[in-house]
C-alpha cells in the first residue's frame, strides 16, 4: 500500500466559528476524494491541514499509522500538491518553472522529459514563452504538467479545474481517474461533476454545522 | 537523505521510476531559478546602485564640498548608504514567490526549506551586495576617500553585505504576508544591522587613518559565520510562521 492517510476527529476553528468538527477521513490506494462545500466553508484550510501545513485545533492525522508530523519527510516524498496559487513564476517560462519544480521535489527531469510533459498538457510550442505572457488557463496547465513529471502516489489538488477549458477538463478528469486506477490517490476540492461520478467519494463541509 | 526514503521514491508504482535529485541539486536549481528571474526582470539589480550613487551625490551638495570634511565622513556615509540600499532591496525578496504559490511548493518540498532559502539569499547577495561593494570605491573617489581605504571598503562591504542579506531575509520572511511590510521590516532589522555598520565603517575608517583594519574585518567575518549558521533556520521558521500563522 502506498497511500494510507487517516484523519480522525479533525476540527478547525476560524474566527470563533468551527469550520468543521469531528471530521473523519480515510484515503487509500485508488481512492478519489472530493471535498465539497460552500465558499468559505474551509475546503482550502482542510487541504492545508491534510498536507501538514496547518495543524488542526483537534484531532489526529496519520500517515501509514504514524503521526504525520513524525513522518513528514516520507509523507512529503509521496505528495504532489497543487495549491490555489499554482506555484508558477510569471517571470519564467514553462521549461524553467518545471525544471525548478522537479528539482525541488527531488526528481531529476531532463529537458526532454519536461518538453514531453508540457506537450502532454497542450503547451507544445510554448516551452520558451514566459508564463506572464500566457493565459491563466495556460499557467494552470504548466502546474498540471507536474502530474506527469513528478511521480507521486498521493495528489492533493486545490480546485484543479479552475481556468481550464472544456477539452482540458475532459483530459484532466481522465488523468485523475487513470491515476486512481493505477493505485494512486487523489484528494481535491472542486465543484466539478465527474463523468464517472460514482468513482468519486465526497465529503461535504459546512453542512453539519 | 536516508536510504529508505531514496528507495521508496524509486519504487513508486504510480509513474515511472525516476532518478532522484539530492539537496545539492535542489539548491543548484533554486540558484538557477533566481538568476533566471533576475535576468528576466532586467535592470532591477541596478536600483540599489542608483540609490547609492544618488545618496553619495547629494551629501557634498547638502553639507560642504570640502575634501577634508568629505574624506572624514566618507567611510560612514558610504556604509550607511549601502546598508539602506540593501534594506530597500529586501522587501521584494519573498513577495512574488508568496503571491504565485512558489513558496508553498518550497515548503512542501522534501528538501529542507532552510537550504533552499540559503540559496535564495546567496543570489540576493550576489546581485545586490557584490555590485554595491565593487561600485562603492568609485563613489569613494567622489567623496575624496583616500585610496588607501578602497580595498578595505570592498572587503568590508563584501563581508558585511552578506550578513545584511542573511539577517534581512529573516525580516523579509516575517513580513511577507503583510500588505505593507516594508516599514515594519525596516524597524525589525535595523537594530540588528547596527553592529555590522559599526564594524564595517570602523574597518574603513581605520584603514584610511593608516591604522589596522584587520580586527574589524575579522569581527565582520565572525558575524557572517554566525549569520550563515543561524539565519537559514531562522528564515525557514519565520516563513512558516508568517504563512501559516
Amino acid at each position: 500500500m502506498r497511500v494510507a492517510l487517516d484523519a480522525r476527529d479533525l476540527a478547525c476553528e476560524r474566527d470563533d466559528r468551527w469550520l468543521f468538527e469531528a471530521l473523519e477521513l480515510q484515503v487509500r490506494d485508488g481512492d478519489m476524494l472530493r471535498i465539497e462545500g460552500a465558499n468559505g466553508s474551509g475546503k482550502t484550510t482542510l487541504l492545508k491541514i491534510l498536507t501538514g501545513q496547518l495543524s488542526p485545533q483537534a484531532g489526529k492525522l496519520e500517515w501509514h499509522g504514524e503521526p504525520l508530523r513524525r513522518v513528514k519527510d516520507t509523507f512529503l516524498r509521496s505528495l504532489l500538491f497543487i495549491g490555489h496559487a499554482p506555484g508558477v513564476a510569471a517571470a519564467l517560462n514553462g521549461q524553467q518553472n518545471l525544471a525548478w519544480s522537479a528539482a525541488v521535489a527531488g526528481v531529476e527531469a531532463p529537458s526532454r522529459a519536461i518538453d514531453q510533459a508540457l506537450a502532454g498538457v497542450g503547451l507544445a510550442g510554448f516551452e520558451d514563452v514566459p508564463a506572464a505572457q500566457l493565459s491563466a488557463g495556460q499557467q494552470r496547465r504548466i502546474a498540471l504538467a507536474r502530474l506527469a513529471l513528478i511521480p507521486r502516489p498521493l495528489w492533493i489538488l486545490d480546485e484543479p479545474f479552475t481556468a481550464i477549458d472544456k477539452d482540458g477538463v475532459g483530459w484532466l478528469e481522465q488523468r485523475l481517474v487513470d491515476h486512481a486506477d493505477r493505485g494512486g490517490a487523489v484528494i481535491m476540492t472542486t465543484h466539478h461533476t465527474f463523468q464517472a461520478n460514482d468513482r468519486v467519494n465526497s465529503v461535504l463541509l459546512g453542512a453539519a454545522g | 537523505m536516508t536510504r529508505g526514503a531514496l528507495n521508496q521514491s524509486r519504487t513508486d508504482a504510480v509513474g515511472a521510476p525516476s532518478a532522484t535529485v539530492g539537496l545539492v541539486g535542489a539548491c543548484a536549481a533554486q540558484v538557477r531559478r533566481e538568476l533566471a528571474v533576475a535576468r528576466r526582470r532586467g535592470g532591477e539589480w541596478l536600483n540599489p546602485l542608483i540609490f547609492l550613487a544618488l545618496v553619495t551625490m547629494l551629501f557634498p551638495l547638502g553639507i560642504s564640498p570640502q575634501p577634508d570634511l568629505l574624506a572624514t565622513i566618507a567611510p560612514g556615509l558610504l556604509w550607511v548608504a549601502a546598508l539602506l540600499a540593501m534594506l530597500l532591496s529586501l522587501d521584494a525578496l519573498f513577495r512574488s514567490d508568496h503571491a504565485d504559490g512558489s513558496l508553498e511548493q518550497m515548503m512542501l518540498a522534501p528538501q529542507p526549506l532552510a537550504a533552499l532559502c540559503l540559496a535564495k539569499v546567496a543570489v540576493h547577495w550576489l546581485l545586490t551586495g557584490v555590485p554595491l561593494a565593487l561600485f562603492a570605491p568609485l563613489l569613494g573617489v567622489m567623496l575624496s576617500l583616500p585610496t588607501a581605504g578602497s580595498l578595505t571598503l570592498i572587503a568590508s562591504l563584501l563581508l558585511g553585505s552578506a550578513t545584511l542579506s542573511l539577517i534581512g531575509a529573516i525580516g523579509a520572511a516575517l513580513t511577507v504576508g503583510l500588505p505593507r511590510g516594508g516599514v515594519l521590516l525596516s524597524l525589525l532589522i535595523l537594530p540588528l544591522y547596527i553592529p555590522v555598520l559599526i564594524f564595517g565603517a570602523g574597518a574603513v575608517q581605520a584603514a584610511v587613518q593608516g591604522g589596522f583594519a584587520g580586527p574589524a574585518l575579522a569581527l565582520l567575518g565572525a558575524m557572517l559565520a554566525l549569520a550563515l549558521v543561524g539565519a537559514p533556520f531562522a528564515i525557514a521558521g519565520a516563513l512558516r510562521i508568517s504563512i501559516h500563522g
